[in-house]
C-alpha cells in the first residue's frame, strides 16, 4: 500500500546519528521508553531474586549482605531510573505536543539534554552495581549512610544528576502546556493527561531541587564531615529525614499523577462516554500536587517527632484521600451506562481502579498515627506502596502503552494475548502482595532476608504468585514488541479506539516528523462523545 | 514545513508560530527556573533556621568571626553589577550595541571582584582553621567557649559556596553575552538571551542580599 510507505517520524530521517542527535520529542520519548523498560526489567529481576530468597526461611540463595544490596538497588532503580523518568519521559514526551497541537515541546534541545543527563546519571547507578552495590536502602537514612562502606556516593551522585533531568523535563512541559497550545484549546479543553502532566511537572520543578541539595549535603557529610547530620558533631540525623521526605513524599505524586492522567484518557475512550466531572478531575490533580507538600512527616511517625506534629501530619494526610476519591468516583461514573469494551487498555484501567483503591485505602490506615506505629517498617507498608506504585502506576503505564501503541508506532499487537497477560498481571499481582498485608499485620518486618517459621505459608504464596506476575509482565511487553517484528501495521489514518483528542483525530499513525501535516483546528472537546460520533477505524 | 513563513526572522524557531510566542515561552520558563533556584536555596535556609534555633548564642558569637567590611563591600559590588546588567539590556533595547557591551563587561568585572573578595575571605578562614565540620580547628580566645562553631561554618561555606558557584556560572553566561552582542547576534529586535541571563543575575544578587544579613549582621 502506498499510504503505508508514507514519511513518518520513525523512518525519516534515517541513520543512527539522526536518532542520537534528534530534537524530535517523539524520538526522545521512544529512547526514554526503551531505557525505562530496560531498567524496569533489571529492577524486576532483582525483585524476583529477593522473592525466591524469601520462598523459605534461612539464607537459601543469597547472603544477608547481598539481600541488603538487592532491596536497595531494586528500590533505587525502580524509582529513580524507571518510574519517575519513564512515564513523563516516554508517554509524556510522545503525547504532550500532539495533544496540545504543537510541532514540538517548547525547548527541544533542552529535551534532548534531559535524556542525556538521565543517561549520564544512570551510568553512575550502574557503576554502583558493578562496584559491589549499596546497602542503605533507597532512602539513604543517616547516620548509617554516612558510615556505610558501600557505594553511597556514586548512587547519590547518580540520583542528584537524574534530578536535573527531571527538573528540566518539568520546566519544558510546563512551558509547553502554558504557551504552545493551539488557538481555541483552552485549559478546560485540554485532555486530562495534559492536566496530569502539568501537576507532575509542578511537583518536579518545586520538589526536586530540595532532593538535589539533600544529596549534596549527604555527600559533603561523607567527604568533609560537615556535621549537619552527625549527632557526634552537634548535627541532627532526623533533619536528613525531613529533607529527604520533603522531596520524596511529593515524588510519589510525580509517580502516580501521570498514571491518573492515563486512566482519565483510557476510561472515557473505551467506554465511549463523556468523562464525568472533568473539572473535578483536573482540580483534584492540582490539589493532590499541593497537599502532597504538606504531609511528609507521616513517614517519620517513629522518628521522634512531637505528638503535636504527628497529629497535624496525620490529619493533613487524610486530606489526600479526598481528591483521590473524587477521581476514583468520577472514573466509575464515567463508565456508568457507557459502552464499555474489554480491550487491553481497558483491562489495565479496570485493574488499576481495583488495585489503586486498595493501595489508597491502606494508605489511610498508615496515615493514622496509632496504627502506623504498629505497622511501621512491616510488610504492610511494603504491600501498600506496591499496590500504589505497581498496582497503580505500572499497571496504568502498561495500559497507556497498549492504548497509544498503535498511535505511536503504527502497529497493532495481538489483543487476545494482551488481554490474557493483563489478567495474569492482575491475578499475579494480588497473589504476590495481598499476603504481604497479612504478613505485615502479623508483625513481619521489612528488609530481612529470613523470617520466623510462622510466616512460611504466606511468604511462599507470595513467592509463587510473584513468578506468575513476572511472567505475565514479560509476556505483555514482549507481545507489544512482537508487533514491531511482525510488522502488523495499522492504516496510517486509523483510530482503533475512537479517541477524540488531537493525537487521534489529526495525526497519522505513526505521526509525521512534524506531527501535523497542516495546522490542526480544534473541532470538539476531548471527550465530547455526547455530541460527536467518532468512528473506530482499524485496518490491517 | 507548514506554517513556516520565509519572511520570518532568522532567530524564530520553526516550532513557534511567531516571535512573540517564542519570547513569552522563554520568559515563562525562565521564571519557572528561578522558582527551582529559590527552592534549592530554600533547603539550605531551612538548615540555617534549624541550627540557629538550636544554637542561638553560638551563631551570634561565631558571626563575629566573619569580616563585615568585606561582606559589605561585596554587597555593594553585587548590587552595582545588577544595575550595569539592567543598563546593558536598556542599551540593547535602544540598539546601542557599544554601550551594551561596555555594561556587560562592567558586570563581568564586578562579578570578578566579588569572587576575588570572597577568595580573600575564604583563604583567611583556611589559614586560621575556621572550617566546616571535622576540619574546624580554630581555637582563638574569641571562640573557645563556642558550642559547635563548626556547624556555623559548615552552613556558611555551603551557602556562600553554592552562591559563589552561581556567580561563576553567571560570569560564564555573561562572557558569552559579551561575545554575542559584540558579534551583533543580539539586537533590539532580538535580545531574549540577555534578558533571561539578566533575570538570573538579579536572582544571584538577591540571594546574596539575604545571605549578607543572615551571616554578617546578626546579633
Amino acid at each position: 500500500m502506498s499510504e503505508n510507505t508514507k514519511q513518518n517520524y520513525l523512518n525519516h530521517p534515517k541513520g543512527i546519528m539522526s536518532w542520537l542527535m534528534t530534537l524530535d520529542h517523539k524520538r526522545i520519548g521512544l529512547m526514554y521508553l526503551f531505557s525505562g523498560i530496560l531498567f524496569f526489567f533489571l529492577g524486576g529481576l532483582i525483585a524476583l531474586v529477593m522473592r525466591f530468597e524469601l520462598a523459605a526461611p534461612g539464607n537459601d540463595i543469597i547472603s544477608n549482605d547481598v539481600y541488603n544490596n538487592a532491596y536497595t538497588l531494586h528500590g533505587a532503580i525502580m524509582i529513580f531510573l524507571f518510574i519517575i523518568p519513564a512515564i513523563p519521559g516516554a508517554l509524556g514526551n510522545i503525547l504532550l505536543p500532539l495533544m496540545v497541537g504543537a510541532k514540538d515541546v517548547a525547548f527541544p534541545r533542552l529535551n534532548l539534554a534531559s535524556f542525556y543527563i538521565y543517561s549520564f546519571g544512570a551510568l553512575f547507578a550502574m557503576y554502583t552495581i558493578i562496584n559491589g552495590g549499596v546497602d542503605t536502602g533507597w532512602t539513604f537514612y543517616t547516620p548509617y549512610s554516612t558510615q556505610s562502606t558501600s557505594n553511597v556516593v556514586p548512587m547519590t551522585l547518580g540520583i542528584f544528576i537524574i534530578g536535573f533531568s527531571s527538573i528540566l523535563t518539568g520546566l519544558n512541559f510546563i512551558a509547553t502546556i502554558h504557551k504552545m497550545r493551539i488557538p481555541g484549546l483552552t485549559w478546560y479543553k485540554l485532555p486530562l493527561f495534559v492536566w496530569a502532566l502539568y501537576g507532575t511537572s509542578l511537583v518536579q520543578i518545586t520538589a526536586t531541587p530540595v532532593l538535589a541539595i539533600t544529596m549534596v549535603l549527604l555527600m559533603l557529610e561523607r567527604f568533609l564531615g560537615i556535621g549537619i547530620f552527625d549527632p557526634a558533631l552537634g548535627g541532627d540525623p532526623v533533619l536528613y529525614q525531613h529533607f529527604f521526605w520533603f522531596y520524596s513524599h511529593p515524588a510519589v505524586y510525580i509517580m502516580i499523577l501521570p498514571a491518573f492522567g492515563i486512566i482519565s484518557e483510557i476510561i472515557p475512550v473505551h467506554s465511549r462516554k463523556k468523562i464525568w466531572g472533568y473539572k473535578f478531575i483536573a482540580y483534584s490533580t492540582l490539589s493532590i500536587a499541593f497537599i502532597g507538600f504538606l504531609v511528609w512527616g507521616h513517614h517519620m511517625f517513629t522518628s521522634g517527632q512531637s505528638v503535636f506534629s504527628q497529629i497535624v501530619f496525620s490529619f493533613i494526610t487524610y486530606f489526600v484521600g479526598i481528591p483521590t476519591g473524587v477521581k476514583i468516583f468520577s472514573w466509575i461514573l464515567t463508565m456508568y451506562k457507557g459502552q464499555v469494551s474489554f480491550t487491553p487498555p481497558m483491562m489495565y484501567a479496570l485493574s488499576f481502579l481495583f488495585l489503586f483503591t486498595i493501595g489508597g485505602l491502606t494508605g489511610i490506615f498508615l496515615g493514622a498515627v496509632a496504627l502506623d506505629i504498629h505497622l511501621h517498617d512491616t510488610y504492610f507498608v511494603v504491600a501498600h506502596f506496591h499496590y500504589v506504585m505497581q498496582g497503580g502506576t505500572i499497571v496504568a503505564f502498561l495500559g497507556g502503552l497498549h492504548h497509544w501503541w498503535p498511535k505511536s508506532f503504527g502497529v497493532m499487537y495481538n489483543q487476545t494475548v494482551a488481554n490474557i497477560a493483563a489478567l495474569g498481571v492482575f491475578i499475579g499481582f494480588n497473589g504476590t502482595f495481598f499476603p504481604q498485608f497479612l504478613l505485615g499485620l502479623r508483625g513481619m518486618p521489612r528488609r530481612y532476608a529470613t523470617y520466623d517459621e510462622q510466616f512460611v505459608e504466606l511468604h511462599s504464596y507470595s513467592t509463587f504468585w510473584s513468578g506468575i506476575l513476572g511472567i505475565s509482565i514479560f509476556i505483555a511487553v514482549m507481545n507489544l514488541f512482537w508487533s514491531f517484528i511482525k510488522k502488523n501495521k495499522v492504516d496510517p489514518g486509523s483510530n482503533p479506539w475512537g479517541g477524540m483528542t488531537l493525537e487521534w483525530t489529526h495525526t497519522s499513525s505513526p505521526p509525521h516528523p512534524h506531527n501535523f501535516e497542516e495546522d490542526p483546528v480544534l473541532q470538539h472537546g476531548p471527550y465530547d462523545y455526547d455530541k460527536v460520533i467518532v468512528e473506530k477505524t482499524y485496518k490491517k | 514545513m507548514s506554517g513556516h513563513d520565509p519572511n520570518s526572522p532568522r532567530h524564530l524557531k520553526h516550532y513557534f508560530h511567531d516571535v512573540n510566542q517564542q519570547y513569552e515561552t522563554s520568559k515563562f520558563a525562565m521564571w519557572a527556573f528561578i522558582l527551582t533556584e529559590v527552592l534549592t536555596f530554600a533547603g539550605l535556609f531551612v538548615a540555617y533556621i534549624v541550627y540557629r534555633s538550636w544554637y542561638p548564642d553560638m551563631f551570634i558569637d561565631a558571626h563575629k568571626l566573619l569580616d563585615v567590611n568585606k561582606g559589605l563591600m561585596n554587597t555593594i559590588v553585587l548590587i552595582t553589577s545588577s544595575l550595569t546588567m539592567a543598563l546593558a539590556i536598556w542599551a540593547i533595547q535602544k540598539n546601542n550595541r557599544k554601550l551594551s557591551v561596555l555594561m556587560l563587561v562592567a558586570t563581568f568585572l564586578f562579578a570578578f571582584v566579588f569572587l576575588g573578595i570572597k577568595y580573600l575571605e575564604y583563604s583567611h578562614k583556611f589559614e586560621v582553621g575556621q572550617l566546616p565540620g571535622e576540619f574546624y580547628s580554630y581555637m582563638g580566645p574569641d571562640a573557645v567557649h563556642l558550642n559547635n562553631p563548626h556547624i556555623f561554618f559548615s552552613i556558611y561555606f555551603i551557602m556562600t559556596g553554592l552562591h559563589g558557584l552561581h556567580v561563576a556560572i553567571g560570569m560564564g553566561l555573561i562572557a558569552w553575552l559579551i561575545y554575542s552582542t559584540y558579534k551583533g547576534n543580539l539586537t533590539s529586535e532580538y535580545y531574549t538571551p540577555m534578558e533571561m541571563i539578566g533575570i538570573f543575575w538579579h536572582l544571584v544578587d538577591l540571594i546574596w542580599i539575604y545571605l549578607f544579613p543572615l551571616f554578617y549582621l546578626i546579633g
